[in-house]
């Protein structure tokens, strides 16, 4: 089948085009996928690849797709140009969401039902379970080259350059070289087809550039566990749960690599699978307790688990890093799709009046500084610090900038008292407020013979840390705790500003992984004649520059991927906004939000305020 | 509760080899019921500790909530101590025992906070064999909330408002063993003699050491129709023997008569020996174990003492291969692996 020529072709687009892969799950599809997009970024072409999978281990649909764009916008874009639907079951869902004069490629070795052919769009048929079957013997390998296959037509199509494509595969069957002939066999196979049967490259295709610089290509959750290494934490205690498993398999992946004793063959870390996530939170604390960095990753049913140890953990003053892989709530939610449901949850984990500091991440190199700044920011305040990353960030491979470690840097562990120390002063308090800051001196077990030990407890106590039930020294512990807020606001990374005086009435404000589509929608906007600020938070408690962005616009857009704007309750709470100013843009379907949502949305409300001109929605696709 | 603590101490109290005399022990004031086993527990905690001559500021106690986790504000005053949530001690613990290989665990619970909201836990700290002594002090009710029925009492024992508990118990001593616990041990609050050894030797002992001490409730469960109340357990305590225990640097000079007397010897080269009262019960088998405890239950006796003890299993820390030096020692020179491995991880990701 050659591609129609009824339809109109659009112009030549080079580098920009989103391709959707539709597999089933378990058949090996991931590694043949994750090829195409790593060799469009050893091209030196900006690539973001998603994972839209299933809570199953296999036969259920699942889908990847990588958006290219030359400009370097990194979030899912709207619109698929180029699928390839090699799953019956969900191939009739699949075949609607290509883009008017988009692409389908289908495993042709079966005839195509009527009821599947669209007018509108193209076909490319490729015979790969036919050209799999004929080449190759062993069935696993017929299914696993199947794949391989429709890269190789792809490469011909798009003009991946062959010889990336083997470098890639080189590397990754480097130690079991025999595997890397057939991987060819069957890329060239695809390739051979392609060439002979269609008109390439299609109407959006690549060309090398180079856009990459020295960036890395990893997944958030990778990029976590590496900064767990690297911020000293020498205890991970957790409980598997989609999508935060992977940050404690990398940290105990790169802790097995680079903290093994060298004399002697003993690790230098610990990691327990506890068995349940309080368990987990539990064995937190009393590794905080007694001063070793500790930490644990959960998603939203995890922190639900834990609100009473952080709340013991907020109360008592003992530090613990907590990492929140969000993911599609309430309850079980949807396991395997990203949200940002958890901030209300995580900012006021705990019954009783309880707060704590969040880290919010936008890309890996982010994941892994913010993961090691958390275990300096825990030390310091002597309270849970929470990173709150998502399913889209953690499980996703993220363009990013590379990791970076200041050299001679040292871990701040916060004020804790030694022996020397304890034996020059008077009588110890724990929870006696020195210098003003809210923040008490700590002792670590085993210190002293005779001084500074205390009981760590929950219930209300005095400054020395004696149980009492008297009001005022309840009263007074209680303030301190906001007076070490307010320290914490000087802490936590400040916001990222992306103009130095304000341009426009309006604003945008947003944080994780809804900053590449909010950048996205803001240059969109910007084309159109609406100007709008950006602010990204990175962390809460907000500080003053996050205050003085809202107060200096009349409008400012939340950008968030929650149903009830969870960001924007934490602003209105903490800052006593006049809720009108803020906006909710929301995105609350599972799937990471997109440039075009968040553009639309803001261009419509801006318009039924008559504040723009006319109807822009039609030219913002 | 006792109001005032003597701070009087006679001026030759007797010193252990550290040169600390029993006060160094002790802790604050019990805001317990006047009577109350726990007290009693305490003591032997402080006597045990005492005895073996070690450094208090490198024991930790770790608690839930509940009666008997307030305990460790009452013994050990030179002790960090850490009061936790309900039913989460031993998660609180094994994290904390991660940090620091070289000190002493001592965890304290209750009936409620073991046998029902931290049973998960209880079971899970066995499996790892988290070195520590895990003691439950054991009255059959919920003191702190007034006198509920706990998942220990007896089916048939009656409370104080004369209420008939109609649930099976939860057993945590045959439990323990089930689970694969490497020391279990049985005692009573009221039996000094030989709660101290049997401490001593959980202290030594290389790996999770629980010990079930019935400690009657003075308040709320020491009524007559109780199988907790201090009649009753003395009434129906049968000893599988009588414990001493041999530190390391005492030879054992003792002869014991064949056929009734076994010594264990723990990891430091300790020697726990027992004089045997039940027959056909062998400590280090966990088959005679069980065995003795069941019998001992349909004759509706407490069997105390020394249950079961297996030395040939490492504690968590052995299974995990942790170094030598404490995790909470370590500095960035051996945690951080710097920029040029850095650079190396950047590679790969290119």
């Amino acid at each position: 089948m050659t591609i129609s020529s009824s339809l109109p072709r659009p112009e030549a687009r080079v580098n920009d085009f989103v391709a959707r892969f539709a597999n089933v799950n378990g058949t090996g599809s991931a590694s043949a996928n994750f090829l195409f997009a790593k060799a469009i970024f050893r091209m030196g072409i900006p690539v973001t690849p998603k994972n839209i999978f299933p809570s199953n281990i296999q036969g259920l649909p699942t889908w990847y797709e990588v958006r290219v764009s030359e400009k370097g916008y990194l979030g899912r874009r709207e619109g698929i140009d180029l699928l390839v639907a090699v799953n019956a079951q969900s191939m009739k869902q699949d075949i609607t969401s290509v883009r008017e004069g988009g692409y389908l490629m289908y495993d042709s070795t079966k005839k195509l039902a009527p009821d599947l052919i669209r007018d509108d769009i193209h076909y490319l048929g490729v015979p790969m379970m036919e050209l799999a079957n004929e080449q190759f013997s062993n069935p696993r390998q017929r299914q696993l080259f199947k794949n391989i296959i429709y890269v190789g037509a792809l490469a011909v199509l798009l003009q991946i350059e062959f010889s990336v494509l083997e470098t890639l595969l080189k590397e990754q069957f480097a130690g079991k070289e025999k595997l890397i002939a057939p991987n060819l066999k069957a890329l060239k196979l695809g390739m051979d087809y392609a060439r002979e049967h269609f008109d390439y490259p299609l109407d959006f295709y690549l060309e090398r550039r180079d856009l990459i610089g020295n960036k890395i290509m990893v997944d958030g959750n990778t990029a976590c566990g590496l900064g767990a290494v690297y911020g000293g934490a020498t205890v991970m205690a957790w409980y598997p749960i989609t999508p935060s498993t992977s940050v404690a398999e990398a940290f105990e992946k790169y802790a097995s690599k680079y903290r093994v004793d060298p004399i002697t063959g003993k690790n230098q870390y610990a990691v327990v699978q506890a068995e349940d996530e309080l368990a987990a939170m539990g064995m937190v604390i009393g590794a905080n307790w007694n001063g070793a960095r500790a930490l644990t990753a959960t998603s939203g049913p995890g922190v639900s688990l834990m609100n009473e140890f952080i709340g013991l953990a907020y109360f008592a003053e003992v530090p613990a890093v907590l990492i929140d892989v969000q993911r599609a709530g309430p309850s079980t939610g949807m396991p395997t799709r990203t949200q940002q449901s958890d901030i209300t949850l995580a900012a006021n984990a705990s019954h009783g009046d309880s707060k704590h500091p969040l880290l919010f991440p936008s890309t890996p190199k982010e994941c892994f500084e913010m993961t090691a700044e958390c275990f300096d920011l825990a030390d310091r305040l002597q309270t849970p610090i929470i990173l709150m990353t998502d399913l889209d960030l953690g499980m996703n491979d993220h363009m990013s900038e590379p990791f970076q470690w200041e050299k001679d840097r040292k871990y701040d562990r916060g004020k804790v008292l030694n022996k020397e120390e304890l034996d020059a002063m008077g009588r110890y308090g724990r929870y006696l407020d020195q210098e003003g800051d809210g923040i008490p001196y700590r002792t670590y077990p085993g210190t002293h013979p005779t001084k500074g030990a205390f009981t760590t407890r929950g219930t209300s106590r005095d400054e020395y840390a004696v149980y009492t039930e008297d009001s005022a020294a309840y009263k007074r512990n209680m303030d301190r705790l906001l007076v070490k807020w307010e320290t914490a606001k000087s802490l936590v990374p400040k916001p990222q500003l992306y103009q130095e005086t304000n341009q426009s009435d309006w604003g945008m404000l947003f944080f994780g992984t809804s900053a590449f589509s909010s950048e996205e929608a803001r240059d969109l906007l910007a084309a159109r004649e609406i100007p709008l600020d950006a602010l990204r938070i990175k962390a809460f408690p907000f500080g003053k520059e996050t205050e003085a962005f809202i107060h200096s616009h009349q409008l400012v857009f939340v950008i968030e991927q929650n149903r009830d704007g969870q960001m924007r309750s934490l602003l209105i709470q903490e800052m006593q906004h006049d809720p009108h100013r803020l906006v909710s843009i929301l995105n609350y379907d599972g799937m990471p939000i997109t440039a075009d949502q968040i553009a639309l949305k803001i261009a419509d409300y801006l318009k039924q305020k008559n504040a723009v001109p006319h109807d822009l929605s039609e030219t913002l696709i | 509760m006792t109001y005032l603590k003597p701070l009087f101490r006679h001026p030759r109290l007797p010193k252990n080899k550290l040169g600390y005399t029993l006060k160094e022990y002790e802790g604050g004031i019990s805001t317990l019921c006047a009577g109350c086993g726990h007290d009693s527990i305490s003591a032997t905690i402080v006597q045990a500790c005492f005895e073996l001559a070690i450094e208090p500021h490198l024991v930790a106690k770790i608690s839930g909530i509940g009666c008997s986790s307030k305990t460790p504000a009452y013994f050990l005053g030179n002790s960090h101590g850490f009061n936790s949530v309900h039913g989460r001690m031993p998660s609180v613990a094994t994290g904390a025992n991660m940090a620091n290989k070289n000190m002493v665990y001592f965890g304290v619970s209750g009936d409620g906070d073991t046998a029902s909201i931290g049973m998960g836990q209880f079971v899970h700290a066995i499996r790892r064999n988290l070195n520590m002594v895990y003691i439950v002090m054991n009255n059959g009710c919920y003191g702190l909330t007034k006198g509920q029925d706990s998942a220990t009492a007896d089916v048939g024992s009656a409370s104080k408002s004369g209420h008939i508990n109609p649930f099976q118990p939860v057993d945590l001593a045959s439990l323990a063993v089930d689970l694969g616990a490497t020391f279990v041990a049985q005692s009573f609050s009221g039996d000094k003699q030989q709660l101290v050894p049997l401490i001593k030797a959980a202290i030594q002992h290389q790996g999770l050491a629980f010990i079930n001490v019935m400690s009657p409730c003075v308040t709320f469960n020491n009524n007559p129709g109780s199988t907790k109340s201090y009649d009753y357990v003395r009434e129906h305590m049968h000893a599988t023997g009588k414990t001493d225990f041999v530190p390391q640097e005492k030879s054992i000079q003792a002869s014991y008569a064949e056929g009734t007397d076994t010594a264990v010897t723990l990891h430091d080269g300790s020697v726990m020996s027992l004089h045997k009262l039940a027959p056909d019960w062998d400590p280090e088998d966990r088959l005679s174990a069980v065995n003795a405890m069941q019998q001992a239950r349909a004759k509706n006796e407490i069997l105390t003492g020394l249950l079961y003890i297996h030395t040939g299993y490492g504690d968590l820390h052995k299974i995990l291969n942790t170094t030598d030096t404490a995790l909470n020692r370590l500095n960035e020179k051996s945690l951080c692996p710097g920029q040029k491995t850095l650079d190396t991880i950047n590679a790969g990701l290119r």
